[in-house]
């Protein structure tokens, strides 16, 4: 399963033999911790929220955070990320604020995408987070066009794009990889292997050996790397993001990882995989490698495990507080957008539904 | 008769056929461990196991294979997911499964069924709730069923694994936890049959898929204010089935259409066209409809609210018809 793959630390948090630990200074490598364990916290917190009632649906990545943090760090704040829809993680590296994510999935009225779009689809084109996207692997084709608008703008923006196993089934992944190949765009496909799609196993997505050498076949370069292994994630996206800017085109990554939850809130896995499969990932975790490597180098200890602890709990609640308090989006606004000038029919349709009483009972009604 | 939800009726159909049939066989993504997101194909693949292929993500691929196994015999019954994701095999659809048999000269038949879950539900927003009845409609030689209650989805089932057209079996996601009485001894629903759901002097309601329930909900309203909706379910709009709507607005003068499509070029405009062209002299008013708003479905409940059809705009519409 997990065949040949770059990395750096063991399981048990050691560097292994000849690898190199990629230059991070300290706040650096700690700001990375924090912001797994931040990743791991919200998912846990979001998935009680959905039981409870007060969410309506949520895409956790519980296990994969070294995957998608690491390679989001490998970004300047100017380039793309254009995710699938589990890199959370990829948005708090890119600064988005807890506030906005946490209004996206309530879709309130300080949403930024002002309650239109399913939790976890959330997008703030300022951060050069693209909006995600529902259809699997549509996004993919999107980082080509954004690479290649950087290229004609005379830039070196690097446009990155997150998918997971899945995805590479569809149509989209394969003519995207084409057109990078091709185009030689600064384009990073970065494949979250996670094992599953929904209840699909990997080995009944593909005959390929893996999801490295699709990329041969497009004439572009494949890596696969130990995506449970934030140091491996971050030197192998580094790399091919260097190779991006200096105009020598695109790179396939995949990260090998695991989907340790189900794929969703609406998803039970108990029902196609067994308890004794996830068993190897839990000794594979990311967050505990990490903590165990800054241990022995007596960077960390448990004092300042329970400070962060404490202080991404208060993060959170504080963030939470501040959504909750936000109200519904108002009426109006679901018509606005669908055209640049709002044109006579949707006018028509807003006035006969909008009524000023028919606002109260809407309302209140909820 | 027993009760049972819709998505029960339609794994019913399909686990009958396909023991009568041999050609039958399923395809589409997760349709083995949960039976896809419905829990529809659940069964098959234990009762059929080499007759269901739980397929790679690719509708475009699951599409053309099932074209391309109707053309050797079968007749594959493939699950697109959500309907929004059709797009992705839009070409498999339009430029092959519906003109095959036209442009070969009728040389071979392509009778796959796709099965199409639909509308909004559980807040899923404008990539999981659209309503795309009309964009078929509008392609030559696709039928489109769209069943509103077990028994109809049952016997439409039946009938489209019995026929040899390509069929896109339009399933509303929120109708297939509803229970309704289902015949326990065998029976089909032949395509082009509408169902005349309430009797009623006043207007004519065409109803489809999940309006058909809030016609019937409006009609018991307006019964107490002295206004009889006759509700009439076409249950497949291609063919459609004008005699018994143009029958029932010969009598009652007033139409309304309904449906959970955007109202803009949905279904209910071809509906609405040909009651003014074909009924014009026995139209007291004008022909009316009540679909959802020309947005994508939002997904804040209060928004959503807004942009799906309600009961209480199909009472406006009929109080203002007979004021
Ligand atoms: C075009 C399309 N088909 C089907 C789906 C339903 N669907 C949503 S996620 C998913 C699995 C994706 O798996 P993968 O690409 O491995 O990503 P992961 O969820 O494992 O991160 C499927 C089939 C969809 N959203 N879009
Ligand atoms: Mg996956």
């Amino acid at each position: 399963m997990l065949g040949t793959m770059y990395s750096i630390l063991s399981p048990g948090g050691n560097v292994q033999s000849g690898a190199r630990i990629p230059s991070l200074a300290l706040d650096q490598q700690l700001h990375l911790y924090r912001l797994m364990c931040l990743n791991r916290r919200v998912d846990d917190q979001m998935i009680r929220l959905q039981r409870q009632g007060r969410l309506g649906f949520y895409v956790g990545s519980q296990g994969e955070e070294a995957a998608i943090i690491g390679s989001a760090f490998a970004l300047e704040p100017r380039d793309w990320v254009v995710p699938c829809y589990r890199e959370l993680g990829a948005a708090l590296v890119k600064g988005f604020p807890l506030i906005d994510l946490f209004s996206q999935f309530f879709g309130n009225s300080r949403d930024l995408t002002k309650g239109r779009q399913m939790p976890n689809h959330y997008a703030n084109h300022d951060l050069r987070v693209t909006s995600i996207s529902s259809p699997v692997g549509s996004q993919i084709p999107h980082a080509i066009g954004l690479a290649l608008g950087a290229r004609l703008a005379g830039n070196d923006d690097v446009a990155l794009v997150y998918f997971g196993d899945g995805a590479t089934s569809q149509g989209d992944f394969h003519v995207a990889t084409n057109f990078a190949g091709v185009f030689k765009t600064p384009t990073i496909l970065f494949c979250r292997n996670n094992q599953w799609a929904i209840s699909v196993p990997v080995e009944s997505q593909t005959a390929s050996r893996n999801m490295a050498v699709k990329a041969t076949a497009y004439g572009i370069e494949g890596v696969r790397v130990d995506g449970n292994d934030i140091f491996a994630v971050y030197d192998v996206t580094s790399k091919a993001v260097a190779k991006a800017r200096r105009g020598e085109g695109p790179t396939l990554i995949e990260a090998v990882t695991y989907r340790r939850g189900g794929h969703s809130t609406s998803d039970d896995p108990n029902s196609y995989r067994d308890d004794a499969e996830v068993e190897p990932w839990i000794e594979r975790d990311p967050i505990l490698r990490f903590r165990l490597y800054l241990t022995r180098q007596g960077h960390w200890d448990d004092d300042k495990e329970q400070a962060l602890e404490d202080e991404v709990r208060a993060t959170i609640r504080n963030s939470l507080d501040e959504a909750f308090r936000s109200g519904p989006p108002s009426l109006d606004t679901v018509f606005e957008d669908v055209y640049d000038e709002m044109p006579w029919h949707l006018r028509e349709q807003m006035e006969s539904v909008c009524t000023p009483e028919e606002f109260q009972t809407v309302e209140q009604g909820t | 008769m027993p009760s049972i939800p819709m998505n029960q009726a339609i794994r019913e159909a399909l686990h009958e056929e396909m023991a009568r049939d041999s050609s039958i066989f399923v395809l589409g993504e997760d349709v083995i461990a949960h039976g896809g997101p419905y829990a529809v194909t659940r069964g098959i693949a234990e009762q059929f196991p080499d007759r269901i292929r739980q397929t790679p993500i690719s509708e475009a691929a699951i599409v053309g294979t099932a074209v391309g196994a109707a053309l050797c015999g079968l007749r594959p019954v493939a699950e697109i997911m959500y309907v929004d994701f059709i797009t992705c095999a839009m070409d498999e659809v339009v430029n092959q499964m519906a003109k095959v048999r036209y442009m070969f000269g009728g040389q071979t038949d392509v009778p796959v069924i796709l099965r199409l879950p639909s509308g909004s539900a559980r807040l899923i927003a404008a990539q999981h709730s659209q309503s795309l009845e009309a964009w078929f409609m509008h392609v030559p030689g696709l039928q489109v069923a769209v069943p509103s209650t077990p028994r109809d989805a049952k016997g439409l089932m039946k009938s489209a694994l019995r026929g040899r057209d390509p069929v896109m079996f339009i399933e509303y996601k929120r109708l297939y936890s509803v229970k309704g009485e289902v015949p326990d001894t065998e029976y089909v629903i032949p395509f082009g049959q509408a169902d005349v759901k309430r009797q009623g002097e006043d207007i004519t309601v065409v109803a489809s898929g999940p309006m058909v329930g809030k016609a019937l909900e409006a009609a018991r309203i307006l019964s107490a204010e002295g206004i009889e909706l006759e509700v009439i379910d076409p249950r497949t709009l291609v063919p459609l089935d004008t005699d018994t709507i143009f029958s029932s607005v010969e009598k009652t003068n007033r139409a309304i259409i309904t449906d959970e499509e955007v109202r803009r070029g949905g279904s209910s405009a071809e509906l609405a066209s040909r009651i003014a062209e074909e009924c014009f002299d026995y139209l007291d008013a004008p022909v009316r409809r009540v679909a959802a708003a020309d947005v994508p479905m939002p997904f804040s409940p209060v928004l959503e609210k807004l942009a799906v059809p309600s009961v209480e705009k199909l009472l406006a519409a009929a109080r203002d018809l007979v004021a």
